[in-house]
Formats: structure tokens, sequence, C-alpha cells
């Protein structure tokens, strides 16, 4: 809880996310159950009520995802929980949200898929669904906490990018970062940045497709708004033919994120400059690294890491900049490779970059076994 | 007293997509001259939802209004999430048979049974139009369509019927034959405090009526007019005899508390048990 006072609590990941709505200002919820995702919900179902905000269990996830995006028209931060399986149903009103530039928060605590998979075991298999899981062309914001800590902070984030570009905005958990305790410090309230969507002013007639964010009137304050996932213009008139108007309005949706990735691109940097091997890693299996870099000091062996807080934008920059000054890099994640080809895209070559995956059961990468792939790594190129 | 009906006040300037013949062009004109006589000047009052579909493009952007021209089937959530955040506006869905009660029927549903506080306004023009017609959940058996060439084999929807068992405040079917009795439908189904469903059956004579055999829309609308069955009457017949009838009137009026009314309570509760700790 958030309050006058900076405050230290025992939280699980997914209560840190929820308290962080409220201090987001997050004042609507709409979920279905779903492990591991549920006890956003949960908390939030008591807790927002509390607060003046709503929760409501919709009849399924395309349902809750709808509710957000109405709720979203209608003035509120808005947000959805769910897991895999339902992050997969939401995908059509996601990309409705991306098309009407409507704000709003999705959370994915990502388990073992696909389909059912193992609905309580973690996973990092939803990578490249949070960049492509709508059909079309856009272009995404994923924000990948490792912690209890960054579940609270990071959820304030993607509220406040939600808000600032008008955007869905994914907070890609997993199961492991959701469903641990441990320490989060909560600073005072007034020292969270909290971030609105801009507001039209009376005389303003254009509210989508901008060159810069439009501003959003909600319905009801008399603005007349047409709000159409079809293909529009500024005023929100469908144009279901034109080509002009709809790759204006592609590139505007897809510029106003890639423009601004420099502001957007989060992530933690350890020991780049001075390293052998690197290590591009994300969400739990970045948990390893810290452990992973004192072993290998014993072995002789200097390990630099770039630990991604934001997967989408992807930190083109950063994981460039670790190529020119190591051998290898090599890339943990709980999946069959996705991170991986982005890495791979980005370096393009420079150095090899060797995949390091495990799936199932749950199980995390240890810091043996991240270990034990640099050294296999290093010592093939060398 | 009363003011000049003045169709234009309420709708953009703009020219409506519909083929001749077509029902949505009545759907609009009654329900437009229902918001007259109920008082209201413009629509400022009201936010429309619709999914994808002939009957979605009713309001959006015809109406000069805000309007929510959402995704197949999801209108209904979407106006639940405004409804919930603004209790104070009214919430209208327009949409057709595919949209509402095919692609879209569990949200018609769990709105009905929340007895949520909008009014949805279904289309009923057995067919999915706007993609050339198919067939829909509410096409007649052994009808023709682009994807029955053979004739329909299944059973259409009685969509007011299910709503009635759903738990709905209101729920009515008239034809767009029936203008008067359609307009009178729409006002108590947008003073109705709860969740309120009016199907209007609609000719489509480009999509439905080309291949069921009908040569003109007037033929339709014959057709409507001759095969209607009030609801009285109907619950004398065999289903057998129903199969062929449209059975119009209102299938349900009743008070029950609504879904916004109970929300807004436990919210108000919650506020305070926060504030006493």
């Amino acid at each position: 809880m958030t309050g006058k006072t900076s405050a230290t609590h025992f939280w699980q990941g997914n209560e840190a996310c929820a308290e962080a709505t409220i201090a987001a200002g997050c004042r609507f919820f709409a979920g279905y159950p779903i492990t591991p995702a549920s006890e956003i919900f949960e908390h939030l179902a008591r807790r927002l009520p509390q607060a003046g905000g709503i929760t409501i269990q919709m009849e399924d996830e395309i349902a809750s995802i709808g509710a957000v995006i109405g709720a979203s028209w209608a003035g509120a931060k808005a947000m959805t929980a769910t897991s895999g399986p339902g992050f997969s149903l939401m995908q059509e009103l996601i990309g409705y949200a991306f098309m009407t530039e409507t704000p709003c928060v999705v959370v994915d605590v990502q388990r073992a898929g696909p389909s059912t998979g193992q609905a309580t075991k973690a996973g990092q298999g939803d990578v490249m669904q949070a960049r492509w899981g709508t059909h079309g062309d856009y272009t995404s914001i994923a924000l990948s906490p490792n912690s209890v800590q960054e579940m609270f902070d990071l959820t304030i984030r993607a509220f406040n990018l939600a808000e600032t570009y008008r955007t869905p905005v994914v907070l890609l958990a997993d199961e492991v970062v959701a469903h641990m305790r441990e320490q989060a410090v909560i600073p005072p309230s007034n020292q969270i940045k909290i971030t609105n969507r801009k507001k039209p002013k009376p005389t303003d007639k254009a509210f989508f497709n901008g060159e810069d964010i439009a501003p959003m009137p909600s319905v009801g304050e008399g603005y007349n708004v047409p709000v159409t996932g079809s293909t529009h213009n500024e005023h929100g008139y469908r144009f279901t033919a034109d080509r002009t108007v709809h790759e204006k309005l592609v590139k505007n949706l897809i510029r106003k994120i890639r423009d601004n990735a420099g502001k957007i691109v989060d992530y933690e940097s350890l020991n780049v400059d001075d390293c052998d091997v690197g290590v591009v890693s994300f969400g739990c299996t970045s948990r390893a690294i810290h452990e992973t870099i004192e072993l290998a000091k014993k072995k002789g062996l200097t390990v630099g890491s770039v630990r991604l807080k934001t997967i989408w934008p992807f930190p083109e920059e950063a994981v460039r900049n670790m190529a020119k000054n190591v051998k290898v890099i090599v890339v943990p994640e709980l999946n069959m490779r996705e991170m991986f080809y982005e890495v791979e895209r980005v370096v393009h070559g420079a150095v090899p970059v060797v995949p390091l995956n495990k799936i199932g059961g749950g199980e995390m990468i240890t810091p043996e076994e991240l270990l034990a792939e640099i050294a296999r790594s290093v010592k093939k190129v060398d | 007293m009363t003011e000049t009906f003045t169709i234009r006040n309420y709708l953009r300037d703009i020219k409506l997509p519909f083929c001749p013949g077509c029902g949505c062009l009545t759907v609009i004109s009654r329900f437009l001259r229902a918001v007259h006589e109920l008082g209201h000047k413009d629509l400022s009052k009201f936010v429309f939802c619709s999914g994808i579909g002939c009957a979605a493009w009713i309001p959006s952007p015809h109406f000069k209004a805000d309007s929510i021209h959402t995704a197949h089937g999801r209108s209904i959530p979407v106006a639940t999430g405004i409804k919930l955040m603004r209790p104070d506006l009214n919430v209208v869905v327009f949409g057709g048979d595919g949209d509402l009660a095919g692609i879209g029927l569990s949200h018609l549903v769990h709105a009905a049974r929340r007895n949520l506080d909008i009014a949805v306004f279904m289309v009923n023009n057995m067919i999915y139009g706007m993609t050339g017609g198919q067939v829909a959940p509410t096409t007649p058996l052994g009808t023709k369509t682009t994807t029955t060439p053979y004739g329909s084999f299944e059973h259409p929807l009685d969509v007011p019927s299910l709503l009635v068992t759903a738990g709905a405040s209101y729920a009515a079917r008239w034809t767009t034959a029936h203008g008067e009795q359609l307009k009178e439908a729409m006002k108590k189904a947008l003073a109705t405090r709860g969740f309120a469903f009016v199907e209007a059956v609609s000719p489509c004579p480009t999509a439905f009526g080309r291949r069921a055999g009908f040569k003109d829309v007037a033929e339709i609308i014959r057709w409507f007019r001759e095969s209607s069955v009030p609801l009285e009457e109907a619950e004398k017949m065999t289903a057998e005899d129903l199969t062929k009838k449209i059975v119009v009137g209102e299938f349900v009026y009743r008070k029950i508390s609504t879904f916004t009314e109970a929300l807004y309570r436990t919210i108000r509760e919650a506020e305070k048990s926060a504030e006493t700790k």
C-alpha cells in the first residue's frame, strides 16, 4: 500500500502488481480466472473498491479486454491480467486497442505452453506473442519484471507508457516473479511518477492518427467521437478502401513507438565494458546472472550482462554495444528460442550468439547451467 | 408543445451506406423517432456501441454522438466497461443477428444475466449480409444461402426467449413492418432500468431475399406481415406450426435489481469499510 511515507513490504509478485495498479491511478479491472495470474484479480477485488474502483469478472478473456477498452474510453485507467491461454484469446481486441489508440495495460503472467501446457509452471514462451500477437502491422511495448519490486515499479511504468503513447502495454511477467515473495520498498505516494493521457481542448477535432500523439476525449464529454477498428482518418471516420489513409494511420501507429524507443527502452547492464562473455536475459531467467558472474570469476572468466526491462521495443543499442566487447553472447530463456533470434538479428554476425533453453516443470536455468554454457561457448570461439 | 421531429438533428451530414430496401433505414428512423419522443433534442446523453456487420454501421459514425465501433461480436463487453464507469449515460448497442446471436452470443446472455443497464437493438436480417449472404444462427430452416446452397439444415435461435431465461428486464420482437410497435418497444427499452432487448426482424433484399426466393423487398415485408403471430396466439400453437412463423410482441417486462445499482452499492460499502479501518 502506498501512503505519505515510504513503506517496506514482504509481498508476492502478483500482490505488488495489484498494489501498483492502484498507485498508478487505475480504477477499472476486468478479468477471468487463470493460473498463475489470478492473485492480481483477487487482490484487486478486495482493494480496488476501497479506492472507489471497479473490478468485474467477465465471461471470458475476450470480454475482459473488451470491458477494459470500454472503461478506457469512459476515461478510466484500466487493466486486465491473464496468462498464455487468455493472452491468446485477447489478441484480437489488443489489436483493436492498437488501432483505436486506447491506453490500457495487459498483464501476461507467462506459464509453460502452448495450449494449456503446464498451468502452474513458469515459462517465457510469449515473448514473440507480446510483439506480434495480433494480426496486421503495428509495434508494441512490453515490459519484463524480474523481481517483486519490479512487479510494482514496472506496473506503474506500464500505465504511464500506455497513457503517454495511447497504446496497450504488456507487462510480460512469469510464474516465478508473480508467485515468489520478497521485499518491496514502496516510495511515498508523492514520489511515484504518474502520467495521465493528454485531454483535448474544446476546439479540438482530431483525436486519432496524429504525427504527435493525439489528445483523447472520453465518451460523454460532448466531442461526439466515432471510434472504430476500421481504418480511419484523424476524426475517426472510416476509410475502408483508401490506400493513403491506411498507410498514414498504420505508419503513425508504428512511428509513435519507434521514434520514442530511446525514451521507452530500459535495461540494466553489468560489467559490459570489461568482459569476455555477454549474457542477454530477462524476467525470472535473469535472476541467475549475479551468481553466474561470481562463479565465472573463480574460473577466470569475466561475464557481462544486459538484462532487459523492456523487451519491446528491443534494446538494440545496448546489445549491439555489448557485442563490440565480447567474444560470444549467451541467451538463456525458458522457451525454445525467442529472444535468441532477436539478439542474433541485432548482433548481425559480429560475434556468435549461443542459445540456452530449458522448458517444462517450472525448472529454472541455474547459475551452474548458465556457467557451463558460458564455458563451453568460450572454448568453442577461443 | 411537441417539437417537430427532424431526423437530421441526430444524424451526421454523410451518406448512409445501406442498400435500397435495407431494414436498417427503418430501424434508424424508428429509433431516432423514439429518442425524440422521449424528449432528447440530441444524443449527448447517449453512447453507442456496435460490432461488425451492416447494423453496426447504424450508429457509427452516422449518429451525431459518441460511437464505439468494436470488433465482431464484442460490442457488449465494451458497452459493459463504459456503462460501469459512466452509469449516468444511456449506453445503447446496435448489432446484427450474426454479431449478437452468433459470434457474440455469450456476451449477450451474460449481460442479460447481470441485468446490465443497457439497451440492445438486434437487427435480425436472418443472414450474414455484409459478407455476402452466409447462413446465420437466425436463418429459417431450409433457406438457401451461399453456405447452405441446398437449404439450411439448422434450427434458428429464438433470441428474446433465451434472454427471458437469462434474466433480462425487457425483451421484445417486432419486424420493420410493425413500425409503430417497433418504435414503442424501443422507447420502452430505453426507459427500462436494467437489461433491455429489442429484436427488429429486418429485410435484406440483397443478401437474403435474393437467394431465399423473394422477388423484391415488398415481398419480404408482405411475408413479415403474413407470418407474424402475436405472442399470446403463439402460446396456443404447436412447435411444428411455429417453425414458419415470426412470433412478435413483448416477451418480458419486469423489475429486477440492476447491475450498476448492485455494483455501486458494493463499492460504497467497501469505501466505507476502508474509512473505518
